[in-house]
């Protein structure tokens, strides 16, 4: 689920609040978005992908809490790592040519 | 969360030709299709159109075939051949298509496919998030009126006839209308909030509003189907476990007949499953790593999955990958006149048979038939005419006298899922277990319907999982025999007596009876 918005990243442009497909944050008057319905996150990771500001980090377990301290998260290289893995940069999205997942298929016939 | 308690502003109230119902790919297409055959369209959405559904989540697998080629002819017997004697030749054919035509029309319109080392453009996966945020541009740019977080929770039925629907903006509980001549329910499967990845909107209310209005289902009897998981996340990609081998807890190997989810399920009956991806070769591992999600759990917890074992769960997915869903025609028609189904939300046998249709044949069919619908309800809207907006409409759904808070929700829910999600209920089972099932699920339906005070989109919700968890219990005690993704422990043996569809419906009265397959008759 989702475990950080870091308030010194966050540019307050709400596009997570907008495009979270499960509504888990709330708005918040020049602040940084909060987590208001945080068991709602399907842990899908795409919140991160609509971040400019690689502010949020998504832990990937589901089903229980998973604090997260950012700094570590940075010297993990974490944060920001999936948008950085799917191509997108500063929200936009990129990356579909660089798409080897054809590796896959000529292993089997799926 | 805001509710009928807590009066919100109006929301919008308009009037269009068409009105489809979820934002994934069976629904962006169907609203292109109908923008393109010159409708206005409006497209609302649970969430949001783009991240929301089973498809943003990840990549899926694409069957792309040229019509009449030796390619497509091997596709077609290999759905045939998987679907178990419910497959509709036919039909598939035609789906591959239309995957066909629409893939290339993306490719002309700027979508970045991959190219192999060879240069061919490759176009048998999509990468979700891309795919949808590439139609949606498109919807926009047409000027499709999309509504997103906004869950529809009743259609508007007038003098028989569907004119359109009323919902809910889940930000502000402004409620909204829309009339429309013809609408489109692709509002996806339902997997019971069970966590399967990128399910977490697909608790059943399409189902729900179409069954108010008279609509039936089809085979939700192939519901027993479950993706492998590292345990604790929401990563349910199946894929990758092609080339894993799996361990029980002291390091002992594990083997089954059948497939690997077979392989899970039953070392998961002994005890704690493990996996590690051993048998990929390093550019397949290149291959499966350039799927971030796939890899986010393991590069966020440290494992090396090609190396380490790590512990695995099976995660129900319900209709979103089994095959139940609203019946419909050649055209997407359901048994409602101006309503249509697409996608997941539509009865897959003939695609996909009686065993899964996650990945190419899913994401195969929520294209043609999301393109067909969006065709058949702008014809269907320009036979009713540009008046449709004067109609009468009212809602079929009895109005909600409840006296349930959140508290009580959750505890229908909960009441829900004990009787679908654990793999003694819907991987393994057996006629005692699906009556005991039955039972409690009549009680599940009649306190969902309860739960009139607490949040409108929750009570919806909640029903819509009670109606569908019925559906798909009373049509696998229809099925007396074990085919494909119904597995039947005292009928382990196919009946190729049994070789039909089950059809479903009913609210307080729940039916469920076989039928002759539509490719049986036709082949007669």
């Amino acid at each position: 689920m989702i475990e950080l918005v870091s308030e010194s990243r966050c540019i307050q442009c709400n596009i997570c609040v907008k495009a979270c497909p499960d509504n888990v944050f709330d708005a918040v008057e020049a602040a940084a978005p909060v987590i208001a319905r945080k068991a709602d996150c399907q842990t899908c990771f795409l919140c991160e992908l609509y971040c400019p500001a690689d502010a949020l980090f998504v832990s990937p377990l589901r089903d229980r809490d998973d604090p997260v301290d950012e700094a570590d998260l940075v010297a993990r290289g974490l944060l920001g790592s999936f948008a950085r893995n799917m191509g997108w940069k500063n929200a936009k999205p990129r990356g579909t040519d660089k798409d080897l997942t054809y590796r896959m298929f000529e292993d089997r016939d799926i | 969360m805001s509710g009928p308690t807590h009066p919100a502003a109006a929301g919008p109230d308009l009037v269009a030709d068409v009105l489809v119902i979820g934002g994934g790919p069976a629904g962006c297409w169907a609203a292109l299709s109908a923008m393109e055959a010159g409708a206005s369209v409006v497209l609302a959405e649970k969430g949001y159109v783009g991240t929301a559904g089973a498809t943003a989540a990840g990549n899926s697998s694409i069957v792309y075939t040229l019509p009449a080629s030796a390619g497509r002819e091997k596709a077609i017997a290999q759905r045939v051949a998987r679907g178990l004697g419910l497959v509709a030749a036919d039909t598939v054919d035609r789906v591959f298509d239309e995957v066909y035509r629409q893939l290339n029309r993306l490719a002309d319109w700027g979508y970045g496919f991959p190219k192999t080392e060879d240069g061919t453009s490759y176009r048998g996966s999509m990468r979700g998030v891309d795919y949808l945020r590439f139609l949606r541009q498109r919807l926009v740019k047409g000027g499709v009126r999309i509504l997103d977080q906004s869950p529809a929770l009743d259609l508007l039925v007038a003098d028989g006839v569907v004119a359109g629907a009323r919902g809910s903006d889940r930000r502000t509980g402004a409620p909204w209308t829309v009339r429309s001549a013809a609408t489109v329910i692709a509002s996806g499967g339902c997997a019971f909030l069970s966590g399967a990845l990128g399910t977490r909107n697909l608790t059943g209310e399409g189902y729900l509003m179409a069954a108010e209005a008279g609509a039936r289902f089809s085979g939700m009897d192939f519901t027993g189907q479950y993706g492998i998981a590292p345990r604790h996340t929401s990563v349910t990609k199946g894929i990758i476990y092609f080339w894993a081998s799996f361990f029980d807890e002291a390091g002992a190997r594990l083997e089954s007949k059948g497939d690997r989810q077979d392989i899970v399920a039953n070392g998961l009956g002994r005890g704690r499953v493990f996996a590690m991806l051993d048998k990929a070769s390093p550019r397949v591992q290149s291959g499966m790593r350039s799927q971030a999600n796939i890899f986010a759990p393991f590069d966020r917890l440290g494992i090396d999955p090609f190396t380490q074992r790590f512990e695995v769960e099976l995660i129900y997915e319900g209709t979103v990958r089994g095959n139940g869903g609203l019946l419909i025609g050649r055209d997407t028609a359901t048994d409602v006149p101006g309503l249509f189904a697409a996608g997941d939300a539509a009865a897959r046998e003939e695609m996909a048979g009686a065993t899964s249709g996650g990945g190419g044949p899913n994401a195969s069919w929520a294209l043609a038939t999301g393109t067909w619908s969006g065709r058949a309800a702008a014809a269907f809207a320009r036979g009713i005419g540009a008046a449709h907006g004067d109609r009468r409409a009212a809602t079929p759904a009895p109005a909600a006298e409840g006296r349930g808070d959140a508290a009580d929700t959750a505890a229908v829910r909960a009441a829900i899922q004990r009787e679908i999600l654990p793999l003694g209920r819907s991987f393994f089972r057996s006629t005692a277990g699906l009556e005991a099932a039955s039972g409690a699920l009549e009680t599940a339906w009649r306190d969902a319907g309860a739960l009139g005070r607490t949040d409108a989109i929750a009570r919806r919700e909640t029903q819509a999982m009670a109606a569908t968890a019925r559906w798909i219990v009373a049509s696998a005690r229809r099925r007396g025999e074990s085919r494909g993704i119904h597995r039947l422990a005292d009928r382990p043996a196919r009946d190729d007596g049994q070789l039909h569809r089950i059809l479903s419906g009913g609210l307080d009265r729940v039916f469920a009876a076989p039928v002759g397959a539509r490719h049986m008759e036709a082949a007669e």
